[in-house]
């Protein structure tokens, strides 16, 4: 159960747009709401109202500040989670056959009915994409709201990963990776989309889009005032002060 | 990557417990009787008591029969039906040499090649993780094998074998280390292709995803032993190989000389192996930069 599909019918997963996301943790928010309700054991909180707490999340938004040789620096909110990797070393590791790819659509799931909680998984996930949950002692990881996506029950327009439903920017894009004609391969093709840590070798699903190029002011920063070489009546101080 | 006292606990006793299963295999020393029962169990204990400690740190143990099912794929799995199969291979020939006073040479052998496996198998489970560097390199295995070993002829009184075969982990441990400061220095992995901004230019961390700590950061991003990594080498290269293998290789081999050098190549062992988990170096850090 461990081997991993020679290949998949479709490649589900997400795009992520760097340029439009605000950083705004709703996706995380979503995320921990529908998976605690649904797919599997609740996403555990330890010790939530006292000095330590810590939990369980699928989701995580980081935030980084990138510094080009020449101008001002910029922001860039990052959101991360299980990118359902083509080759995907978690699956292989498993000794239990609880962590498993779908042939169908690609999606990483984690058979908690299986599942020892030894971790070695998270040990082989270059994404930190797995946590253990401390109170039910299974792995935890995106299951790409696979108890939404084929739902039936739910209307239509609600059919999407939870955190895709919530984005409130528009940056969290849900479909068929493998099939060049989808509407998220085109925006990949179209903004260049890229993969995390590809010397890894892990052929991640999710891509990620750059940021759009910033307009620059023309005039350079401001220089510190102290560094001016001071005039007038404060010139002569600045001399006599130095002399003395 | 943090230092479970479990899987020190175990990686370091089963590897020495199968290590001297693999001399009693071959006939070292040849025993029968009591002594042989000693050695057994001494043996067996150790390799039972480090599979049995490993067990505890796993979340969900009712489910532990599973681990058996995936050998196609898992080092993890493979590793587990080894080492109930060279337990299970070791039974006759050690109630053979208690009981019978006879020796089955043949299974003995195969019983000894299958207590390597095991050993192995458990050096795969770290040398596979493309996401640690300084364990992705084949020497992980070759110290694993060569710890067992050298181990095993300590245990076994073969005193003179042991003395040079733990100046040769020294060597294997001290290449070890060596490769893995390069593999960290110049890892392919950075900051710029973890997030993929490095067309921008240079990334840091300028709001991390959580205030509270997770179970990434508790497992993985262990920085405490990178501090005095380079005094607990030496004192690991001091007390598993050097000092013992003086001991054994010049002073008249004795009961008192091995139990010293058994004494000093545990208390070794501890630290050099605290010391492979604490150094080791999680890609995942440099989402939060470190």
């Amino acid at each position: 159960m461990t081997c991993l599909p020679t290949s998949t019918q479709k490649k589900l997963g997400l795009v992520i747009d760097l340029d439009t996301c605000v950083g705004c943790h709703g996706c995380v928010t979503a995320c921990k709401g529908w998976n605690t309700q649904n797919y599997g054991a609740p996403l555990s909180d330890i010790d939530a109202y006292g000095a330590d707490p810590s939990g369980t999340f699928l989701n995580r938004v980081f935030s980084y500040e990138v510094q080009p040789e020449e101008g001002a620096a910029q922001t860039v909110h990052f959101p991360k989670s299980c990118l359902h990797c083509e080759d995907a070393p978690c699956v292989t590791v498993c000794p239990t056959g609880a962590s498993y790819k779908r042939a169908e659509d690609g999606i990483v799931l984690v058979d908690e009915d299986r599942c020892i909680g030894c971790g070695l998984c998270a040990w082989s996930c270059a994404y930190g994409a797995r946590e253990l949950d401390q109170d039910a002692g299974v792995m935890k990881k995106c299951t790409l709201c696979v108890d939404r996506i084929y739902n039936e029950n739910l209307p239509e327009e609600d059919r999407v990963p939870a955190c895709v439903r919530t984005c409130p920017s528009g940056a969290r894009h849900f479909g068929d990776l493998g099939d060049p004609n989808s509407d998220v391969s085109k925006l990949v093709e179209e903004r260049g989309g890229f993969d995390l840590m590809p010397d890894q070798g892990n052929k991640p699903v999710n891509k990620y889009l750059p940021p759009r190029l910033k307009d620059r002011l023309d005039t350079p920063a401001m220089t510190p005032v102290t560094e001016k070489e001071p005039k007038g009546f404060l010139g002569w101080l600045d001399k006599a002060l130095e002399r003395i | 990557m943090h230092p479970a006292p479990s899987v020190i606990i175990f990686t370091t006793l089963s590897g020495l417990g199968f290590g001297l299963l693999a001399f009693l295999g071959l006939g070292i020393p040849d025993v029968t009787g009591n002594t042989a029962f000693a050695f057994f169990a001494l043996a067996y204990a150790m390799a039972a008591g480090g599979l049995l400690a490993s067990t505890f740190h796993l979340g969900n143990k009712k489910n532990a029969i599973y681990a058996f099912s995936q050998w196609r794929t898992s080092w993890l799995s493979r590793e587990g039906i080894a080492a109930v199969a060279t337990l299970v291979i070791f039974g006759p020939v050690a109630i053979g040499r208690v009981f019978f006073d006879s020796d089955m040479a043949l299974i003995g052998v195969i019983g000894s090649v299958f207590a390597l496996l095991t050993v192995f198998t458990t050096s795969m489970i770290y040398a596979q993780l493309k996401t640690i560097p300084r364990w992705y390199q084949p020497i992980v295995p070759v110290m694993f094998l060569l710890h067992a070993i050298a181990g095993g002829a300590l245990f076994a009184g073969a005193s003179k074998l042991a003395g040079v075969l733990l100046l040769l982990l020294v060597g294997v441990m001290v290449w070890m280390w060596r490769e893995g400061d390069r593999r960290e220095a110049d890892g392919a992995d950075t900051m710029e292709s973890a997030t993929g901004l490095g067309a921008i230019g240079k990334v840091r961390m300028y709001e991390s995803a959580h205030t509270a700590r997770n179970y990434v950061m508790d497992e993985m991003i262990h920085r405490v032993g990178r501090k005095h990594a380079q005094k607990l080498r030496n004192i690991a290269i001091l007390l598993i190989g050097a000092l013992p293998a003086v001991m054994l290789l010049i002073l008249p081999a004795g009961h008192f000389v091995s139990a010293l050098a058994i004494i000093l190549h545990l208390a070794g062992i501890a630290i050099g192996r605290w010391l492979f988990f604490a150094e080791a170096r999680h890609v995942v850090g440099l989402y939060y930069g470190k």
